[in-house]
């Protein structure tokens, strides 16, 4: 990160109202190659609003998102996939009636080509293509060690744990071959010995896997554990920025968390 | 949570001495724990399991193979050629609902319209007889077309709001086709009321598609065909994108799925069927009506895919051939002793699904068969006229109901009054205890053979509805996916 190259993720002055609330005001924001970034801030800050921002879910009404310098403002959420964001949801969102290897192959489709009449006719680049897809799907399950392997690929996903979903929603994203990864609070729900897991999951995804990483992350540890960088929203706004011990000990972000009075005590 | 807790000295998952939270090994031993189905869910569910989809497509193809050396052209046309019909039009409208997940009501107009796009131009009404060779793909890919425009407008509508669209779509289209007046237009473009006649039969290379048993084998090589490349397209990159946008469109967004792309393609391949279904309607009926393409085919397209299980295949062709079988054997025209057979079919079924225990079963079976025998010879003794009736349509089983069931000679309203006691003890026997359900099962099981005996044979026509309508109820309740189903449905 020396120097100033020009950084993977861009927003520059990104504005988005709903009727009259700014969920996102005016936000600048940057993510350099290979960093681990958290976005951090109370409930209602409008974290989740900017990943749905850079996915394409929802149009910027004002300001400029960049990806690789390609303004991405206004595209249809496939089209961002396909340039290379792929995220995960708060709200878990599997496809849940189909298998996990379904569920890790359909985000394949993005740099898969084979058309429906190839398909029909199963012509040998279609079936090279499939075993292709269907060996990506395999290796980035075996990426979670034996929690999704064997006997779990054919099970639908609705038999699957909660911890193990969020996992396979991670395992889905990264077969969509991202440079950008939008994690939305991977270890909510999670106990703390899986909760650990995950923050030794996320440096994994960097040092192995070679994704530039976005979290939304609530639990403290995990944002310790992980970033490179802390940047903190309250009311859509970016109150601090820096490394986690900046941001922790910054009195705004206190004040945004425990209310002015907490930031008295303090 | 203590801050000060040093989460590293806590062994890595999977090292000896590790917590096993979140390995829940009972999920690994899911197969052995799974409580395996008894009575005849277990021996359906069993079959299930060998039978391999290309066994099961042999399987079907040699039984349906053979149809025409033992069925009379009839029954050929009644059973063996509309069960294939609703097999392609449930085919084509599991592609739009089952895969893809969008509410479709206007899938008929799509069947009728590939009917009469055939009818236009191979019949005498323009006086054009293009070679079914030319005709039929050009149908297939206008009808495939038509259901893009459709879909194009439709295509950000989502579950109620595109069913009322499409639904009025298809409801326009039966208007349309009926709106030419015959006596002041003439036979104008549709013929109106009177549709058109006179359709040519299909031809491919001079050979003329003219006998039910030729329709039959046209029908079914194209159902083969439409069957293997659903199957592939349902195993591809396709049909898992499909599938993923049927489950969670903003999810397949994000992962790369161009959602309203394929929502089209759904509709295009679905209407693309029912177009080629349209063609062969059209030719083995020789004529089309804008009756032919109402809300009760529908309704009977929707009950194939319902009752087969969404998304299944398979299920298509077992929902097809129950549906058409059943429908054609409660038919007013057909003998009484086949709606006689499959009703008692039925009920036994019945009892086998709620009961799950072949000695239960056999017991509540033998209960209901002395039930009926001591109340007939009690009623005779002491009232006679109340066991006098005859039993509509003779025959040896017959016969044997006639001295079991109460058949009164007079009273006339009998039948209707057993009837309304059936729908009421219908309902108890949902309320009450499932552990006390098996002691009601045999008087309800009586009481309907009563009904039936009484007031539904007399009354086919009705009573095919009604008999289909509790069909449908009792499999929502037992298996709410479907026959072949698998998709999991959350019931709140």
């Amino acid at each position: 990160m020396s120097g100033d190259p020009a950084p993977l993720l861009e927003l520059r002055r990104v504005t988005k109202s709903f009727g009259g609330l700014r969920s996102v005001d005016e936000l600048d924001l940057d993510v350099r190659e290979g960093e681990i970034v958290s976005l951090i801030g109370p409930n209602g800050a409008g974290k989740t609003t900017v990943f749905n921002l850079v996915t394409g879910i929802y149009t910027p009404d004002e300001g400029a998102i960049r990806l690789d310098g390609r303004d991405i403002a206004g595209l249809p959420p496939h089209k961002i996939s396909q340039l290379g964001i792929a995220r995960t949801f708060q709200t878990l969102r599997l496809f849940l009636n189909m298998t996990v290897k379904e569920n890790v192959m359909a985000a394949a489709y993005g740099h898969t080509k084979a058309g429906v009449l190839r398909s029909v006719l199963r012509t040998p680049g279609m079936r090279r293509e499939e075993r292709e897809i269907e060996r990506l799907a395999e290796e980035r399950l075996a990426f979670f060690g034996d929690r999704l392997v064997g006997y779990r690929w054919e099970q639908p996903a609705y038999s699957l744990s909660y911890a193990n979903r969020r996992r396979l929603e991670i395992a889905r994203a990264t077969a969509a071959k991202p440079k950008l990864l939008l994690l939305d609070e991977p270890a909510a729900g999670m106990n703390p010995v899986e909760t650990h897991e995950m923050t030794e999951l996320i440096g994994r995804l960097r040092e192995e896997g070679g994704y530039t990483i976005l979290v939304i992350e609530h639990d403290m540890h995990v944002v310790e554990g992980i970033s490179d960088r802390v940047i903190a929203l309250d009311h859509g706004e970016k109150i601090a920025e820096g490394t986690f011990d900046e941001v922790a000990t910054d009195a705004g972000v206190v004040e945004a968390y425990l209310g002015s009075a907490g930031a008295e005590r303090k | 949570m203590d801050p000060e807790r040093d989460f590293s000295e806590l062994p890595e998952p999977g090292e000896p001495g590790s917590p096993r939270v979140g390995v829940d090994e009972w999920v690994a031993q899911a197969d052995q724990l799974e409580e395996r189905p008894t009575g005849i869910a277990g021996v359906l569910h069993r079959v299930g399991e060998v039978v391999t989809p290309p066994l099961r497509l042999a399987l079907f193809v040699a039984f349906a193979a053979t149809l025409p050396l033992w069925l009379s052209t009839g029954d050929l046309f009644n059973y063996g050629i509309f069960v294939l019909l609703y097999v392609l039009l449930g085919l084509g409208l599991n592609v739009v609902v089952g895969f893809a997940g969008l509410l479709d009501l206007g899938y008929v107009a799509f069947f009728g319209f590939g009917a009469y796009f055939y009818a236009l131009l191979s019949s005498e009404h323009y006086g054009i007889h293009w070679p079914a060779i030319v005709t039929v793909p050009l149908v297939v890919v206008s009808t495939a077309c038509l259901g893009l425009l459709l879909g194009i407008p439709s295509r950000r509508l989502l579950g109620d709001y595109l069913a009322i669209v499409t639904l009025f779509f298809g409801q326009a289209f039966v208007v349309f086709v009926n709106a030419t007046d015959p006596v002041v237009a003439g036979k104008g473009l549709t013929g109106g009321p009177n549709g058109i006649a006179d359709i040519d039969p299909l031809s491919f290379f001079g050979f003329d598609v003219t006998t039910r048993t030729q329709q039959y084998y046209v029908l079914l090589v194209a159902a083969v065909l439409v069957l293997v490349a659903l199957h592939f397209i349902s195993e591809s990159r396709t049909g898992r994108s499909l599938r993923s946008l049927r489950e969670d469109p903003l999810a397949a967004g994000a992962v790369g799925i161009p959602v309203n792309r394929l929502k089209l393609l759904a509709f295009a391949i679905g209407s693309g069927i029912a177009g080629l279904t349209g063609c062969i309607f059209g030719t083995v009926l020789t004529a089309v009506t804008a009756g032919n393409f109402d809300i009760p085919i529908l309704i009977t397209i929707y009950a194939v895919v319902i009752l087969g299980g969404f998304g299944s295949l398979s299920g298509v062709v077992v929902g097809a051939t129950v549906i058409t079988v059943s429908f054609q054997f409660l038919a007013p025209e057909n003998p009484q002793s086949n709606a006689r057979l499959l009703f008692y079919t039925v009920i036994v079924l019945v009892l086998a699904l709620l009961v799950r225990s072949w000695w239960r079963l056999a017991l509540v079976l033998a209960v209901t068969v002395a039930l009926g025998l001591s109340v007939h010879a009690i009623v005779e003794a002491v009232a006679p006229s109340w066991t006098g009736g005859a039993v509509v349509e003779g025959g040896r089983f017959a016969d044997a109901i006639g001295n079991w069931v109460l058949i009164p000679q007079e009273h006339a309203n009998f039948g209707n009054f057993a009837y309304v006691t059936l729908v009421v003890a219908v309902l108890v026997l949902t309320q009450i205890r499932p552990s006390r359900r098996i002691f009601a099962l045999p008087f309800v099981a009586y009481l309907a053979a009563v009904v039936w005996e009484t007031s539904f044979v007399l009354q086919p026509a009705v009573a095919r509805w009604i008999l289909f309508g509790a069909l449908l109820v009792v499999l929502m309740n037992v298996r709410p996916q479907g026959l072949l189903g698998t998709s999991r449905v959350e019931i709140v």
